[in-house]
């Protein structure tokens, strides 16, 4: 087991200096060059001249890459050009918000998905088979911000059950120690602004999940079909094992792990599809920012947006293999 | 790794056991009997005809702006006899713009799943056919390109080329360069070991020949599925690209996202705006994933007879 995690711990290395390499490309092929990328489109000449010889562009390209590498390093991306103030910092005020919506879509995804696509694959065939199965075909159709358009209309604009947009009501006084509105209630015993703050989260997070959700729907559904007729259930089957018992023991146990893989998976495709929902729902998370800074033209930021999320993404990939590798004696070997 | 593992997976469940010319014909058959394809099927023939008869489908032209008289801030005329979707904030046919959007989003489509495709199926082959470090370098390459989730990728290549419709297109090519790769290249080394390989190289058949007349004729198939779904998903990101504000910087252009988008403004006095163009969108993309997931079905041995 100890091999198998160095194992997997070595892959990551080439993989993340191949990102550093890409990213140093697309930085250096942005329009206007780096200088130009950094500084804005307001830039005199002088001071691109400065941050040039600073950034070292006078130099030998393997030299800059090193110079590129420890900035990175370091979370280093300067200063965002909407603000003004360093990307790092605005990020991580920011994360927090990102986090917890990405979180409460995957919570809807999974809550849902599972037991969805567990239905479907044992009423295979049936109207909840065929509804769930076109459900999910419609889940990656629907483009996330018409989908989220749509449930604003309906649910804030015209039944105005839910608000419309923001992370919390603006005129509740609430104290925010950690970022996560949610748990920023409950930590100080405010469980008012908890309770706002969770239906300033469903509108979005019922928006952005239903990639994930179709997906694990899918999943669950092929991956219960496959197991069911594996020769270990025909096996539990007969010796008169407890139906609960196999469906526990054999089908929902082996059924899960490619389910787990995709939900590992998507929490990556959540944290970069937060970047419309934030946009629609003027939810103040790194994604929103990261969609301002598009339209500005703000390189610092999209650049260190694109690198955390990457990060994040191949971190995610790791964990969920080793956890694979937990699950599934199999995968080990391998 | 795990990727890897259902790669080989498919790889051996999709070898044929039977002459490939039965198998298409077999799948043919199942396909035209799935009413899931056959739906997947008009709603493909709808837009494509839509797409290529626009000017002939089109009452007026989708720039024409003559009707801006009509239109007072929060009042935009509903469906009417001569505007069967209303008129927009610009004064201009809502009906006809949704025609001459499908234009743009199967422009898109092509041109993204082409460029993605070629590029793809080139690494993929090159992967499959050579084995060894050719593989190892194409591979790693494949695992960076992919370590950066498909929307963010797009984006920042989006953004990287400036605003336009050919960099929307080429931002969602390179995000399905690695995919077709990927995919190629497995299925490629499923055929490697087939007896048909063995018995081509026995008779002394030069490898070129032996990998583009036979490995990857017979690698083919989960390429033209994904094709087909990356139609779909090409539709749906030049939306949200479009949303981003990263696609065309010429306002009038008729493009579903783009109306989606410029729609949110209005949402509250006209949602109508914004679900003409949704709908669209969405029409279009099932139209491909109804038929691409029919056809995964229908080629699939494991779903025969």
């Amino acid at each position: 087991m100890l091999r198998f995690i160095v194992r997997r711990l070595a892959l990551l290395v080439p993989i993340l200096l191949g990102l550093s390499v890409l990213l140093f490309a697309w930085v250096r092929a942005l329009p206007g060059g780096p200088a130009y990328a950094l500084l804005g489109e307001r830039a005199t000449p002088e001071a691109i001249a400065a941050i040039e010889s600073q950034l070292g562009l006078d130099r030998p390209l393997w030299e800059q890459y090193l110079q590129f590498l420890g900035r990175a390093v370091r979370l280093d991306f300067g200063a965002s050009i909407q603000t003004g103030q360093p990307v790092t910092e605005e990020m991580l005020r920011r994360f927090p918000a990102t986090i917890e919506l990405a979180l409460a879509a995957l919570l809807i995804a999974v809550a849902v998905g599972i037991p969805l696509g567990y239905l479907a694959a044992r009423r295979y065939g049936t109207w909840i088979d065929n509804l769930a199965v076109t459900g999910s075909l419609l889940g990656v159709t629907i483009p996330i911000f018409f989908l989220a358009y749509m449930l604003k209309y309906v649910f804030a604009v015209e039944l105005g059950w839910l608000p419309t947009a923001g992370r919390a009501d603006p005129r509740a006084r609430a104290d925010h120690p950690t970022g996560f509105y949610v748990l920023d209630g409950i930590v100080t015993g405010n469980l008012d602004a908890s309770w706002d703050a969770i239906q300033h989260l469903i509108l979005p997070a019922l928006a952005l999940s239903s990639i994930p959700l179709a997906v694990i729907v899918r999943i669950t559904r092929a991956s219960v079909l496959n197991v069911v007729n594996e020769d270990y259930v025909r096996t539990a089957e007969a010796k008169g094992l407890l139906p609960g018992t196999i469906t526990r023991r054999h089908v929902l146990k082996n059924a899960m792990l490619p389910v787990t893989t995709v939900i590992g998976l998507q929490l990556g495709v959540l944290l970069a599809g937060a970047v419309l929902t934030e946009k629609v729902f003027a939810f103040s998370g790194v994604g929103q920012f990261m969609a301002d800074g598009l339209v500005q033209r703000d390189f610092p930021t999209i650049q260190g947006f694109i690198l955390v999320i990457a990060i994040v993404y191949v971190v995610i990939n790791m964990i969920v293999d080793l956890v694979y590798g937990l699950l599934d004696p199999r995968v080990r070997v391998s | 790794m795990s990727v890897e593992t259902t790669d080989a997976t498919t790889a051996t469940a999709t070898t044929p056991s039977r002459p490939p010319a039965s198998l298409g014909r077999e799948a043919l058959r199942r396909l035209v009997r799935n009413p899931m394809a056959v739906v997947g099927m008009v709603l493909i023939g709808v837009f494509v005809l839509v797409a290529i008869f626009a000017p002939l489908i089109a009452p007026y032209s989708p720039t024409d702006n003559s009707w801006l008289d009509q239109v007072r801030p929060g009042q935009y005329p509903g469906p009417s006899a001569e505007h069967w979707l209303g008129i927009d904030p610009l004064g201009r046919d809502v009906f006809s713009r949704i025609i001459f959007g499908a234009r743009q989003s199967l422009l898109i489509g092509v041109v993204a799943l082409a460029l993605g495709a070629i590029a793809g199926i080139a690494l993929g082959v090159l992967a499959g056919a050579f084995g060894g470090w050719v593989d190892t370098l194409v591979m790693r390459f494949v695992d960076i390109m992919l370590s950066v989730p498909g929307l963010l990728f797009a984006i920042a290549v989006a953004a990287m080329l400036g605003q336009s419709l050919t960099s929307v297109m080429i931002a969602i090519a390179v995000v399905n360069v690695p995919i077709f790769a990927r995919l190629l290249r497995g299925e490629m080394l499923g055929q490697r070991g087939a007896d048909y390989v063995l018995a081509a190289r026995s008779l002394g058949i030069s490898r070129s020949a032996i990998v583009f007349r036979h490995v990857l004729p017979n690698s083919f198939t989960p390429v033209i599925v994904q094709g087909t779904l990356t139609l779909a998903l090409a539709i749906v990101e030049a939306a949200g690209l479009a949303f981003l504000g990263l696609s065309s910087s010429n306002p009038s252009t008729p493009e579903w996202g783009r109306m989606l988008t410029d729609a949110q403004e209005t949402l509250t006095s006209a949602p109508m705006l914004a679900v003409y163009p949704g709908l669209a969108i969405v029409l279009a993309a099932l139209g491909f994933t109804l038929v691409g997931e029919s056809l995964r079905e229908a080629l699939d041995p494991k779903f025969r007879r």
